[in-house]
């Protein structure tokens, strides 16, 4: 398992008790706000994401980009990277797949092969470009991120409309869908497919026995919390700064190619979902510590998928999922800041001898 | 009036701090309070001043029993302590500094504060002027203006915690004027050092603390053996340095020139197999941009560097750790060790292992070898911030591979204690002994001229002279830093 050091608060099970406890106990406050049942709410939110087969089959198809992103991320924030670009590199490593699948014939396992290498390859070479601007020019991440998240949304867009429109129409509705040998094959009629779920899980294992277990991972944590003294020993920063990069960026494409392969069969504009984003929030709550990452990703993606099912009964609007997202997050930090202010009032009551 | 402590115990946990101590100071005394880093005589100076409370034991002044809870508590009954590092807000004047502290209601009488000030000043010979702006003022006029300010809330004992770290010599004098003064209008002042010299120089009675107790209490003059035994327990024997048999040149530097926040010019220096080169001079003179430049973390801008008579002058920093040259910089937590990670992860960052997957067992096992072998004080799971800055450093001597050609260090045994400091350099004459030439730049000039062969004294930039260790001493070596060519 990962040996990241992280504030003592952050990835702590009493934190993310207390604070999943706030963050419903201000979700019930809204509802009741709104005139609406908050236990009728809340049941619907867990019937929608967990309720049936097939809810349950949305919510892991939700689970597994947030999972593969995530897991990405985890490398660079240990390379002391604030890559904030996985949404960017996640559309990349879509219209990498797309790539694949409009213009590769064969069989279908070729196929599929070829839209998880392109989308890992087109993700990966995205992330390079923040990590390049950073190693050579001192460029921060978060401005290049920013900046090449948008880049690469426009260019989903003018393909989706251009180049890889559908015939006939200039719509943004997304392109023509891939052809069926390119999607990925499916449990039985529900949405949920078995290839996705094993690259999510093979991409947690991966990546908790690189930064666990060898010495790249090693190196990689060096850097992330002294470039100085990682340099003086003779690691290249560079090098591991890049890499770090290439793998987040990777496995974010990954994410991509099984939007497109996998969920919607075509590249739409919105191909990321937005979580690019939220994969940032699941490593940060788990401190950045792979183990916490497939929990926390479950619970996120479950409000995600519970709360369409509320807009539907109870006519509340569905963005209850990102209320509820966001003040989980921010009670999260609450009660971190308050544990890590009495941590630090015990240790100011306890000096230091001379 | 009379200071009086009985019985101070304080502990931290497991450790305690102060033992059961005693302490008695009387009016217009100079009293020093002697003892090694760790002997529990800060421990004892924050009780007495209000800002740790003891666990048992008592404060008296002229045998009444304060009740101490605060620093407020403290200051109320005429206790007052300057801190290594007096505060003041840089973007006032003095005057404002000083009216900051007075007391009384809101409003702000600048005219007395003045007449207060100067009347202080001109009484104990205050040097700074009390309309200059605070951030202007030196580390001694700041504690000048520290006791003025305690003066007028009427302390009648001070305490000065290792108040001369990082002030110059002359400034120290002056400081010693002003405690002297002090002293003599009746004022009890307590002088907390863990330096002989100072304590000698200063103090009327000392008292020396060992381990969190009391060793013992002196009326000085007294022989510093006598002093050095209560401070150690024993006789702390000085190791002379073994004699060394230069072999042939390892470094070699020819009119060389380096870039950086100090710029050098014109360096040419050999240093031989089993030698050691010190480097003297003030701070930001060269010496730091000189050793980087030597280690290939700057490129020379002109002139050569041989490494066993290899030219690495454009060589990467790889090419010149791989010839065998190693830095040890200054800043371990900055520019050495790794926050976060653990002792066994140190040890294999710098592992000659290779392979990809790390056998976090066998690398447990070695580490906790080494762990013994070089006498750290902590766990392989201990991650770096809980080992104190001796252990740092032995960690950092210890991840250097066994065969190193050149090693250069910055301020090798700064902020360590005495006893870190001696394995510190035991540990280098070792490694000297196997061949290694070593490059050290310190400010201590006894640790110059103890166990460099010889001293290479830069000044703007340049190495204006290089002197035997042998033949000249610290009043040489010290007009040599500040330019003076003999």
């Amino acid at each position: 398992m990962s040996r990241a050091q992280r504030p003592a608060w952050l990835g702590s099970a009493s934190t993310a008790i207390v604070s999943v406890g706030i963050a419903f106990g201000v979700a019930v406050l809204l509802l009741l706000l709104v005139d609406a049942p908050p236990l009728e709410a809340l049941r619907l939110l867990w019937d929608g994401s967990f309720g049936t087969v097939a809810k349950l089959s949305d919510t892991l198809m939700t689970w597994i980009p947030l999972v593969l992103a995530a897991a990405g991320l985890i490398v660079t924030f240990q390379a002391g990277l604030w890559n904030i670009g996985a949404e960017g590199q996640i559309v990349a490593g879509a219209i990498g797949a797309t790539w694949i699948a409009r213009s590769l014939g064969g069989p279908s396992a070729v196929v599929i092969t070829a839209t998880f290498v392109a989308g890992a390859v087109a993700g990966a070479l995205y992330a390079l470009v923040p990590g390049y601007l950073r190693s050579r020019f001192e460029v921060h991440e978060i401005f290049s991120g920013v900046a090449l998240n948008f880049l690469a949304g426009a260019l989903a867009v003018y393909l989706i409309i251009g180049p890889w429109g559908r015939a006939g129409t200039a719509s943004t509705s997304g392109t023509d869908p891939i052809r069926e040998g390119a999607w990925l094959p499916t449990l039985g009629a529900q949405r949920i497919s078995l290839v996705a779920i094993v690259a999510a899980v093979v991409a947690i294992v991966a990546v908790a026995v690189l930064m666990g277990g060898t010495r790249y991972g090693l190196r990689v944590k060096a850097v992330g919390r002294s470039t100085a003294s990682a340099r003086l020993m003779g690691i290249s920063p560079q090098r591991y700064t890049l890499s770090a990069f290439a793998i987040g960026g990777g496995l974010a494409g990954v994410a991509g190619s099984v939007q497109v392969t996998g969920f919607h069969h075509k590249l739409v504009p919105s191909i990321s979902g937005g979580y690019g984003f939220l994969a940032v929030l699941v490593v940060l709550l788990a401190g950045f510590r792979i183990v916490w990452i497939a929990p926390i990703a479950l619970f996120f993606a479950a409000i995600q998928v519970g709360s369409t099912q509320l807009s539907l009964r109870l006519s509340i609007d569905s963005s209850l999922a990102g209320v509820i997202t966001g003040v989980l997050v921010l009670s999260i930090l609450l009660v971190g800041g308050w544990r890590s202010r009495r941590s630090l009032a015990l240790a100011a009551r306890r000096p230091v001898v001379e | 009036m009379t200071l009086t402590l009985r019985g101070i115990t304080k502990s931290y946990g497991s450790l305690r701090a102060n033992d059961g101590v005693d302490l008695d100071v009387a009016a217009g005394e100079l009293h020093g309070l002697l003892g090694e880093n760790g002997a529990g005589k800060s421990t004892l100076m924050k009780v007495l001043s209000g800002f740790v409370r003891a666990d048992a034991g008592e404060v008296a002044i002229d045998g009444r029993v304060l009740s101490m809870a605060s620093p407020r508590d403290a200051i109320g009954a005429g206790i007052g302590m300057l801190h290594q590092d007096p505060l003041v807000f840089g973007p006032f004047t003095v005057l404002d500094n000083f009216l900051l502290a007075s007391p009384g209601g809101a409003r702000l009488d600048r005219a007395r504060g003045r007449e207060q000030l100067e009347d202080a000043a001109q009484r104990y010979g205050f040097t700074f002027d009390p309309d200059a702006v605070a951030r202007t003022l030196t580390v001694g006029e700041r504690q000048q203006l520290e006791i003025a300010r305690l003066l007028w809330l009427g302390a009648r004992l001070l305490i000065f915690d290792e108040p001369t770290t990082g002030i110059s010599a002359d400034q120290r004098d002056k400081l010693f004027d002003i405690l002297r003064r002090l002293a003599a209008d009746g004022l009890m002042v307590i002088f907390v050092s863990h330096k002989l010299e100072e304590i000698e120089q200063l103090c009327e009675r000392v008292t020396i603390m060992r381990g969190g107790r009391v060793a013992g209490r002196e009326d000085m003059p007294v022989p510093p053996e006598r002093l050095v035994e209560l401070m150690f327990g024993e006789i702390l024997v000085i190791p002379d340095r073994p004699p060394a048999t230069l072999g042939p040149t390892v470094l070699n530097v020819r009119d060389a020139g380096f870039s950086d926040r100090v710029e050098v010019t014109d360096v040419s220096i050999d240093v031989a197999e089993a030698e050691v080169l010190g480097l003297a001079g003030l701070e930001g003179s060269g010496q730091r941009t000189f050793l980087r430049g030597c280690a290939g973390l700057i490129a020379a801008d002109r002139g050569s560097i041989l490494v066993d008579g290899t030219d690495v002058t454009k060589r990467s920093y790889r090419a010149f750790r791989d010839a065998g040259v190693h830095l040890l910089p200054a800043g371990r937590l900055e520019e050495g060790l790794v926050p976060g990670l653990t002792i066994a992860e140190h040890f294999e960052l710098v592992s000659a292992n290779r392979s990809f997957f790390v056998d976090w067992g066998a690398a447990d096992s070695s580490a906790r070898e080494r762990i013994a072998s070089d006498s750290i004080k902590g766990t392989t799971a201990s991650t770096l911030e809980s080992l104190s800055g001796g252990n740092q450093q032995r960690l950092l001597l210890a991840m250097l591979p066994s065969h190193v050609r050149v090693l250069l260090m910055e301020h090798p045994t700064r902020g360590l204690d005495i006893e870190s400091a001696a394995w510190v350099w035991a540990q280098l004459l070792e490694r000297r002994t196997n061949g290694t030439g070593i490059v050290f730049a310190s400010a201590d000039l006894d640790e110059l001229l103890r166990y460099s062969d010889r001293i290479a004294v830069f000044f703007e930039g340049r190495i204006i002279e290089v002197v035997a260790a042998a033949a000249t001493d610290s009043e040489a070596l010290g007009h040599l830093i500040g330019g003076r060519r003999k």
